[in-house]
């Protein structure tokens, strides 16, 4: 148990862990203290003096040490100065005064003092809005300037900090937050403070400049609008703009995301996306996101996607109505047996409802473009509870074949911060990554030899009390049955298991569900390549033949091809029938993410053209073939998906949707506590159990 | 008029040199500290001598030692040669003339709070006193003054020179401590203080180089010896930095308890041009300024006395100013001073400075004096106590006392 202290703070009795800062303490009661340069993700600096508040603490008799009585009651001796609240730890008794007429004054007092040298240019200032300067400076701030306008500081209002970054070095508070988050959280200190007193100035010293992949977070918690992306900056005021939480598509952590999105005449009066920012899952993401999730999602709006269904007619495909194109896939699949080729890009629902069609139909669901031993996840995989926020001390985590910082960045930036925390970080991989300089051992090798040092490996890592192993992209067969036999024994413990840095957000999903391996980048493309010969081919999210110009010519060979696409693909211009799919964006659905936690998203647009979801269109084709899929909505598939599925035992979009308390305290009343990062209101997910499932073989030979 | 104690080249010349040192009693006090005493009685002596601090703050040296934790190790040892406050340079004559008497110092406290390495923090405008002292320590290693089993002990120490890039706030101790990390020179929140989380995180401590220098004739003399000399208040000697409208401009070392009088026209030879003095700034330009009439003529120079003035001693930088000068010429001095030597780390020195100097410029062009001088006053009492480090404060000090205790010389 940690010890707690007592103190009151603005007449209201508080008691939290020792330890506390003033200020966490007063926010845990719903009190605001003022802060700029405090973040609560971060060690205090105790630099812009915003959250000065009145400390009094108990007198204590010098001679018996005992509290000094007035009235019955301990006397309070407050000192002659305020103090800070975000460096101060509370103590036993203490009594803080955050609004009385001293603080007030004082933090008042400030701020005049930091718009002394501040622009003041909020009517075209990305952060308007949403900005913590303009917010405490209305809450706190004095009504008019004293400061002559034409005696201000002036800097350059312009300066890219690197092609995803801009600062306006006038609007700058020097509140340090973001050089920190770079040093401290992202572990690249690629930002500082140059020259000094009121020419203090943010640099970049890094080559290419700002060179991190975290960048964008510092544009969340810089609290006025000095940095801003290059992506949205002048793009949209925040109050136009409406918020559907996502999760990110782009890799296995399945980030939590906020999509903000508005009505643009530019866009012919629809409603698009302006940008994605990140929303709190503490065991997740916590309040950060990197820049591929922010700024990568703009595939959904190319101008290359399909809006309609495509039917072959004379050796062409032409446009053709839903109606027509479900017959016309009815008809191919209806009798044959049907090999479904799915990529990790789609929704369990998606997956869920192939694999049907393929079951149904006495066919097969490969997942495309896949890592070998992904069904060992789903045995060894972590499970319920497990929180890599946990690991520490005690811990140890393997990460064997893979580039976090590259692959899973998020997942980078928690394994650091559990090596920081003492959890032992051991690596495997032929190549440096940024995760090196946090490892207590390193082992370069190369790939014929990872799954040797792993066994080696296997006494000191499994003396932890808590062990995760990651395995990724450079992992063969033998390796990720390597990393699988060191968890043996700790299946389904929280805080233990294997983590597969899959290429694709949902690729846990589809192992979950059953999906058997092609990938040809490992050489199985070949037995691609035979298994569509002859067959009825239905490929979803996935496009072999762009990706191999022999899985061109062997879909050649297909009885019949038939595609679900965003895009016109290379393989969607061989298929006899072209469906148009939904973007992520435009519909409901659920990702499993490496960690096995099965998160919703939300339709964050109108979809596009004619386009529906990828599970619908599986459930008409599946009808036309005299089948029985669900298909009326992403909700109705997951709970058929539940029933089916044991690992999955429970779930439900309502489940999913389920919030409890997070700390930090983050949102929109709290800009300038937690940054731009959004509140979850939406829904923390479920981390799935082991599967129940017993299946046999799982690692060859060895009994596990 | 008795021997110097700090200044003692000032009596004996050649005493810079290692051989002359010795024969005058150098390093003795050392010897006898590490091989007959043990560290805690080292500090108990300076305890009692009732040495503080000469940086400025004047805080008891024994007591600072002794905040040194004996579970965290290991410990330093950083002597402040920084000596960047305008009107101040004495420790220069120190180290330039008197150096070895400093290591002296510099190495008894470090076996005093079981440091093997100290580290010699010099202002970069310093380079060649710090070259000067590069070779007193080489000669130090050479006796088997410094390095490993020192007079056939266990203690071994070593001393190392740093030099600053040039910045005033690098005085301050944990600005230079962060300064020699490599880091920018900015104050770091206290607490925790040096003494508990210092350099590299270690308990640290920080004293100022004339501090360290009396400290042999301590150990060599005794406690007692020490306190009969200047005030109750403040023992010893103290060199007093004196320039400014002054005949003899200089430093002088007198005992705490010598009267401003004193120094200034005893010592002093008198106020150039023989015009009255007109203000008293005794911390160099951190110091609140006195008005010279005789009562403050006749205060003895103590810690205790000069507070009851209103100012601070702070590091006894003695700036004369006489009448021909009026004090928003002054202050506006120190403004220019402390803007460009404010550090930027927090928000009411960087930008209550840069304010300030506008108003002061405009003061100076003319401008609406008295409104802008009432603003002036106003701006300099809101950065008063919300500063993460005393240079805010410092910047200030000037400028309040001198609008209020010479309104007229801000009439437009
Ligand atoms: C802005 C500022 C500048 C300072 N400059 C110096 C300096 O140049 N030399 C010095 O010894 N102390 C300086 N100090 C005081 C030091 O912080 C520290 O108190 C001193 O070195 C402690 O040594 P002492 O106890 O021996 O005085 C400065 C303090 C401040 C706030
Ligand atoms: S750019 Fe923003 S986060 Fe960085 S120091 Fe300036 S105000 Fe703070
Ligand atoms: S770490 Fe992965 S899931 Fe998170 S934002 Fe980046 S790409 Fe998206
Ligand atoms: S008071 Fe001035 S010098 Fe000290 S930390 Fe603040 S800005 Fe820097
Ligand atoms: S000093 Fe406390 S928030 Fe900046």
């Amino acid at each position: 148990m940690t010890k707690t202290v007592t103190l009151t703070i603005d007449d209201q009795q508080v008691t939290v862990p020792e330890g506390t800062l003033i200020v966490n303490a007063a926010k845990m009661v719903g009190i605001d203290i003022p802060v700029f340069c405090y973040h609560p993700k971060m060690e205090p600096v105790g630099m812009c003096r915003q959250c000065l508040v009145e400390v009094g603490r108990p007198a204590i008799d010098r001679a018996t040490g005992q509290p000094v009585l007035e009235d019955g009651k301990p006397k309070i001796q407050f000192g002659p100065k305020l103090e800070t609240a975000c460096t101060t730890p509370v103590s036993e008794g203490m009594v803080v005064l955050t609004h009385s007429e001293k603080a007030r004054a004082a933090q008042k007092e400030i701020l005049e003092f930091l718009l002394t040298s501040h622009p003041l240019d909020c009517p075209v200032c990305d952060k308007g809005g949403e900005c913590p300067l303009q917010n405490l400076t209305l809450a706190y701030g004095p009504a008019e300037s004293r400061f002559l306008y034409s005696e201000k500081h002036h800097a350059e209002k312009h300066v890219p900090l690197g092609d995803k970054i801009w600062l306006d070095r006038e609007r700058c508070i020097q509140c340090g937050r973001c050089i920190r988050f770079q040093e401290i959280i992202a572990g690249d200190p690629v930002l500082s403070f140059y020259q000094r007193g009121r020419d203090t100035d943010i640099i970049t010293h890094s080559d290419p400049p700002f060179d991190s992949i975290f960048s964008g977070n510092t544009t969340d918690i810089c609290p006025v609008g000095a940095l801003t992306t290059a992506d949205f900056r002048f793009g949209a005021r925040p109050w136009e703009m409406k918020a559907a939480a996502s999760i990110c598509s782009l890799c296995p952590v399945g980030c939590n995301l906020t999509f903000n999105t508005r009505r643009e005449a530019k866009a012919g009066g629809k409603v698009v996306i302006k940008r994605a920012m990140p929303r709190q899952n503490e065991q997740v993401n916590e309040i950060w996101i990197c820049d591929r999730g922010r700024f990568n999602w703009h595939y959904v709006e190319d101008p290359s996607r399909l809006t309609h269904p495509l039917v072959k007619k004379d050796g062409k495909l032409e446009k053709a109505s839903w109606s027509a194109a479900i017959e016309a896939a009815g008809n191919q699949v209806k009798g044959n047996q049907v090999l479904v080729v799915a990529s990790g890009r789609l929704s369990n629902e998606d997956l869920f409802n192939l694999k049907q069609l393929a079951d149904g139909l006495g066919g097969e669901a490969l997942l495309y473009d896949s890592l070998p031993g992904g069904e060992l996840t789903t045995r060894y995989g972590v499970s319920a509870g497990t929180n890599l926020g946990d690991l520490g001390a005690g811990s140890a985590i393997l990460v064997a074949a893979a580039d976090l910082y590259h692959e899973a960045p998020i997942w980078y930036l928690r394994v650091k911060a559990a090596a920081e925390r003492g959890a032992n970080l051991v690596i495997v991989n032929p190549e440096a990554t940024r995760l090196d300089k946090y490892a207590k051992k390193l082992v370069r090798c190369g790939k014929d030899e990872a799954a040797a040092k792993v066994r080696e490996l296997a006494a000191e890592l499994t003396a932890a009390e808590n062990l995760v192993v990651f395995f990724g992209r450079t992992a063969d067969r033998n390796l990720a049955e390597d990393c699988a036999a060191l968890l043996q024994g700790r299946e389904g413990r929280a805080n233990n298991g294997l983590i597969g840095v899959w290429p694709r957000a949902n690729d846990q999903g589809a192992w979950e569900l059953g999906y058997k391996p092609v990938d040809p980048s490992t050489g199985s493309g070949q037995a691609l390549a035979q298994a569509v010969k002859g067959k009825v081919v239905y490929l979803a999210a996935a496009d072999p033949a762009g990706d191999d110009p022999q899985l061109a010519e062997a879909l050649k060979g297909a009885k019949a091809v038939i595609v679900q696409e965003l895009f016109p693909t290379k393989t969607a211009s061989l298929a006899d029938v072209v469906f148009p799919a939904q973007a992520f964006t435009e519909r409901d659905g659920s990702y499993t993410s490496g960690e096995r936690r099965v998160q919703r998203f939300y339709p964050a647009t109108p979809p596009l053209g004619e386009s529906r979801a990828d599970f619908a269109i599986a459930a008409a084709v599946a009808a036309a073939a005299g089948l029985e899929v669900e298909g009326r909505s992403a909700l109705l598939v997951m709970d058929k998906l539940a029933a089916a599925v044991p690992a999955f035992v429970g779930i439900s979009y309502r489940k999913l949707a389920e919030v409890t308390e997070q700390w930090p305290i983050v949102g929109r009343g709290d800009l300038y506590y937690g940054g731009t990062t959004y509140e979850n209101r939406q829904g923390l997910g479920v981390q799935l159990n082991v599967s129940t499932f017993k299946r046999s073989n799982v690692v060859r030979g060895r009994a596990l | 008029m008795m021997a110097h104690l700090l200044l003692r080249h000032r009596d004996i010349p050649d005493i810079g040199k290692l051989d002359v040192y010795r024969k005058n009693g150098g390093f003795e006090a050392f010897k006898k500290a590490v091989t007959q005493m043990k560290p805690q009685e080292v500090i108990e002596v300076v305890k009692a001598s009732g040495l503080r601090g000469r940086g400025g703050a004047g805080f008891p040296t024994g007591v600072k030692w002794s905040f040194v934790p004996n579970n965290i190790w290991p410990h330093y040892v950083v002597a402040n040669a920084d000596e960047s406050e305008p009107g101040t340079f004495k420790d220069r004559e120190i180290m330039e003339s008197n150096p070895f008497q400093f290591l002296e110092g510099v190495a008894i406290a470090a076996y005093a709070v079981g440091a093997n390495a100290a580290y010699i923090y010099l202002r970069g405008e310093f380079w060649p006193v710090a070259a000067h002292l590069d070779e007193k320590i080489a000669e130090m290693e050479k006796a088997a003054l410094l390095g490993d089993k020192l007079f056939g002990t266990d203690y071994s120490l070593r001393i190392y020179t740093h030099l600053g890039a040039g910045a005033y706030i690098c005085g301050e101790e944990t600005a230079l401590l962060e300064s020699i990390e490599g880091k920018r020179g900015q104050p770091r929140i206290r607490p925790p203080f040096p003494a508990v989380y210092g350099l590299y995180g270690k308990p640290t401590v920080v004293n100022n180089v004339e501090t360290l220098t009396n400290v042999p004739l301590i150990v060599e003399k005794g406690a007692d010896w020490y306190k009969s000399l200047g005030t109750a208040d403040s023992a010893g000697v103290k060199i007093f930095s004196l320039s400014g409208h002054v005949k003899k401009p200089g430093n002088y070392e007198l005992p705490f308890g010598t009267t401003f009088r004193q120094l200034i026209y005893e010592y002093g030879g008198g106020v150039l041009d023989d015009r009255p003095v007109k203000a008293i700034m005794a911390a160099g330009a951190s110091s609140a300024v006195i008005v010279a009439d005789d009562k403050a003529l006749d205060t003895p120079m103590d810690y205790a006395s000069v507070k009851a003035l209103g100012a601070d001693l702070g590091s006894a930088s003695v700036i004369v100013i006489n009448d021909s000068v009026s004090m928003d010429w002054v202050i506006n001095k120190t403004i220019h001073f402390f803007k460009h030597e404010s550090c930027g780390k927090c928000t009411p020195c960087r930008d209550g400075t840069y304010w300030m100097l506008h108003l002061i410029e405009r003061i100076e062009r003319g401008e609406e004096v008295e409104a802008n001088t009432q603003l002036l006053h106003t701006v300099a009492k809101q950065m008063q106590n919300k500063c993460l480090c005393p240079l805010g404060e410092f910047s200030t000090m000037a400028v309040t006392t001198a609008i209020e205790r010479f309104p007229q010389d801000f009439r437009g």
